[in-house]
């Protein structure tokens, strides 16, 4: 029984890990930038949530719907003023800007919001729990898996049914050759950016409700969302829900054991899939 | 008085060069034959502070505190120089500061606070260069034995030269954490939360830890085993707490991982009796950030307004020294307070019987011989309570147990609610099992 009970808060997990992937992956599928900062536009985002629930006393889900166009129109500007600068053959000047970026984002919240622990307060529903039967889990958790499996469905949507998507789809395959045909990469890049700080927004939420958070915590995240991006396989999104619940019931698992291999079966698990898959599990053709 | 300012972060790379640019002409200037004490010249402090990163809390008070000391140090006739370094609550960058401290600035007195990631790599630098330093906040023990070359052989163990320590051990968070446990009606069974860190490690040690201490007793201690700081799941944990029956829960864990530990337990159905760690709920923003879900949980309390202690340097109350720094920050007290105050209060008194302040063996001395009452009780390298192996470098301070309660305007307070140890501070309550009606 105690089994089952792991496996699902395990399962569970994996969908927050998940949240935390899919803008990653999203940036770094279309556009090869690896966005050390993520983490931190995350804690970030757990901030701007607060400030709309503390100050305006709006119901934390109400005030990610405020947060989501805010945070998309931060990420289109960063896109074009700072990161497309950046974007070119070489892989390092983007990496060192974003590690950059994580470091500023770090201090300005620090000089913001000083050093203390936050929480995002959702009152009942922050531990509120249903019986499976087979175990007792948290509607909070639940919920947040439910997000990450609507979030996948909506992006999956807009990729594969839209003109945007095609856009994406086409720059991600050859930016060159998409240019040529009259796309505008650097607005797609932009958009793109955009829509994953909507995603950053809404598992900023979930974190912020989960775990209280400080203005230093945002790269400890950073290192599992990698982990599931990979195993997933480069541009799946269906891929990266995979990895993460791999990684989350990985970790689960391991605790249940005991505690102290918590994090390294999760790195484990995730070793593991590369000897057998190097490309991931479900690679998108081409990449 | 000069106060360096605080380096904000890692990429002041250009600030970095220019200041090690300006030591090199000042080194250079100073010539080649003049020793590296001179005399007649300002007596140099060093301390080195967490202001940025997780540990942040603990220094939130420093620039208030040190300003305040420098000044009255100044005024009763010392001629001191502070010199203020940030850790970056990184145990390296710590290390990195110090010798900086020491090399570039030519302090003559290191001072260091706030937990053992930050107190032990600038306590074994000073010990190595031969540099006195005073520590305080951190348990002795993951000071002490974090410090030693073999943590695991106690034969091996050797007293310090120039690193003295004043705060309480285990020894007394098993007594108050027993004593608070022990005004409740439970079957004795605990589980503990001990991470992966210098504080998890000695206290989940099952023979120089909690473990042996409670068992003594009494009370019998479930220990699933080290985890990562910034968990974000105790499943595993709460499953060995309800398979083990435990009806009290104890720890040292860091604050964002109460909050998650204490939410996963009500949404998985498991309910103690009694949750009582230490570190995590130390500040009362930490406590705030969980909401009424806080209410009553419990923690060791090392210091606070209540005590009926005074300053030796400024004759301010404890009470006084809180409401002050409230006042003048509109922050309210935190208990690091009364410790830093408290560092800088020992080293004026050092520096005042030294015979020579800038000679490292007589300061070294002098620190050993110190017999003060502070804001945060009597501070004396006498041995008094210790074992023989840390009795020269370790000298305990008071500690009572405090449950947080939510006062009317929907803030908390912190209660104490077992003062058995330590008598002479008044409690303003009894413990109370946690409720969950």
């Amino acid at each position: 029984m105690i089994w089952v009970d792991t496996v699902i808060q395990g399962v569970l997990l994996g969908g927050l890990y998940t949240l935390f992937a899919t803008g990653l992956s999203l940036v770094f599928g279309i556009m090869r930038l690896v966005n050390l900062a993520h983490g931190d536009f995350i804690i970030f985002g757990a901030y701007v949530i607060l400030v709309l629930v503390t100050w305006m006393g709006l119901d934390p889900f109400l005030a990610v719907l405020i947060a989501m166009p805010f945070m998309f129109a931060l990420g289109y500007v960063l896109q074009i003023v700072m990161l497309n600068k950046v974007i070119g053959d070489e892989i390092l000047p983007p990496l060192l800007v974003t590690f950059g970026l994580s470091i500023v984002v770090q201090n300005v919240l620090l000089e913001g919001f000083t050093a203390d622990t936050q929480r995002i307060h959702a009152q009942e529903l922050q531990i509120a729990s249903v019986d499976l039967g087979v175990a007792t889990v948290g509607v909070l958790p639940l919920l947040t898996f439910g997000s990450a499996i609507l979030v996948i469905v909506i992006l999956q949507q807009i990729f594969y049914r839209t003109s945007l998507g095609r856009a994406f789809r086409a720059t991600s395959d050859d930016p060159v050759t998409a240019s040529l045909m009259g796309i505008k990469t650097d607005n797609i890049f932009a958009i793109a950016t955009g829509i994953a700080m909507v995603v950053v927004t809404i598992s900023a939420l979930y974190l912020g409700m989960r775990a209280s958070f400080d203005p230093a915590i945002g790269p400890a995240r950073l290192i599992y969302a990698f982990e599931a991006v990979i195993i997933g396989g480069l541009g799946s999104f269906w891929g990266t829900l995979v990895g993460g619940v791999i990684i989350g019931v990985a970790q689960v698992l391991g605790a249940a054991v005991n505690p102290e291999w918590q994090i390294l079966s999760g790195h484990v698990a995730f070793i593991i899939v590369l000897l057998v898959r190097p490309r991931g599990l479900f690679p998108k053709a081409g990449l | 008085m000069i106060i360096k300012p605080k380096t904000k972060s890692l990429i002041t790379r250009r600030k970095l060069l220019k200041g090690a640019a300006a030591t090199a002409v000042v080194a250079g200037a100073s010539g080649l034959y003049t020793p590296a004490i001179a005399a007649g010249r300002k007596i140099r402090i060093g301390y080195v502070s967490p202001q940025t990163g997780p540990l942040a809390g603990f220094a939130e008070a420093d620039a208030y505190i040190t300003e305040r000391a420098v000044a009255k140090m100044n005024e009763i006739g010392l001629d001191v120089e502070l010199f203020i370094k940030d850790s970056q609550s990184n145990p390296n960058r710590a290390a990195t500061v110090a010798q900086e401290l020491i090399i570039d600035d030519e302090i003559d007195l290191m001072l260091v606070a706030s937990t053992p990631e930050n107190t032990n790599p600038v306590s074994t630098v000073c010990e190595n260069e031969g540099v006195p330093i005073i520590s305080t906040a951190a348990p002795w023990q993951p000071w002490f034995i974090g410090q030693q070359g073999n943590p695991g052989d106690p034969a091996s163990w050797k007293p310090f030269d120039y690193a003295y320590h004043f705060f309480w051990g285990l020894e007394n968070i098993i007594e108050v954490f027993s004593n608070m446990w022990g005004q409740l009606d439970t079957n004795k069974s605990v589980g503990g939360l001990f991470p992966n860190d210098a504080d998890g490690n000695a206290w989940g040690d099952p023979v120089n830890g909690l473990k042996p201490g409670l068992a003594a007793n009494g009370f019998s201690l479930t220990d699933p085993g080290r985890f990562q700081n910034l968990t974000d799941d105790f499943t595993a944990q709460i499953n060995a707490f309800k398979a083990a029956n435990n009806e009290i829960v104890t720890g040292v864990i860091i604050p964002p991982d109460i909050a998650t530990f204490w939410n996963q337990c009500k949404q998985q159905g498991f309910s103690p009796k009694a949750v009582t760690v230490a570190k995590a709920i130390l500040f009362p923003q930490s406590i705030e950030a969980l909401g009424d879900q806080g209410y009553n949980l419990s923690s060791e309390i090392w210091w606070s307004p209540m005590h009926p202690f005074t300053s030796s340097l400024t004759g301010e109350s404890a009470k006084d020294l809180a409401g002050g720094f409230s006042e003048a920050t509109s922050r309210p007290w935190t208990q690091p307070i009364g410790f830093t105050h408290g560092l800088f209060e020992v080293a004026a008194d050092v520096l005042k019987r030294a015979g020579d302040p800038t000679n490292p063996e007589d300061v070294a001395d002098t620190i050993g011989a110190t017999r003060l009452d502070t804001v945060v009780g009597r501070v004396a390298w006498d041995g008094a309570g210790m074992p023989p192996f840390a009795a020269k470098n370790v000298c305990k301070t008071s500690l009572v147990g405090g449950q947080w309660r939510l006062k009317g305007d929907g803030k908390y307070e912190l209660v104490i609610i077992d003062n058995k140890s330590a008598p002479m501070i008044p409690t303003g309550g009894t413990m109370e099992a946690l409720n969950y009606a």
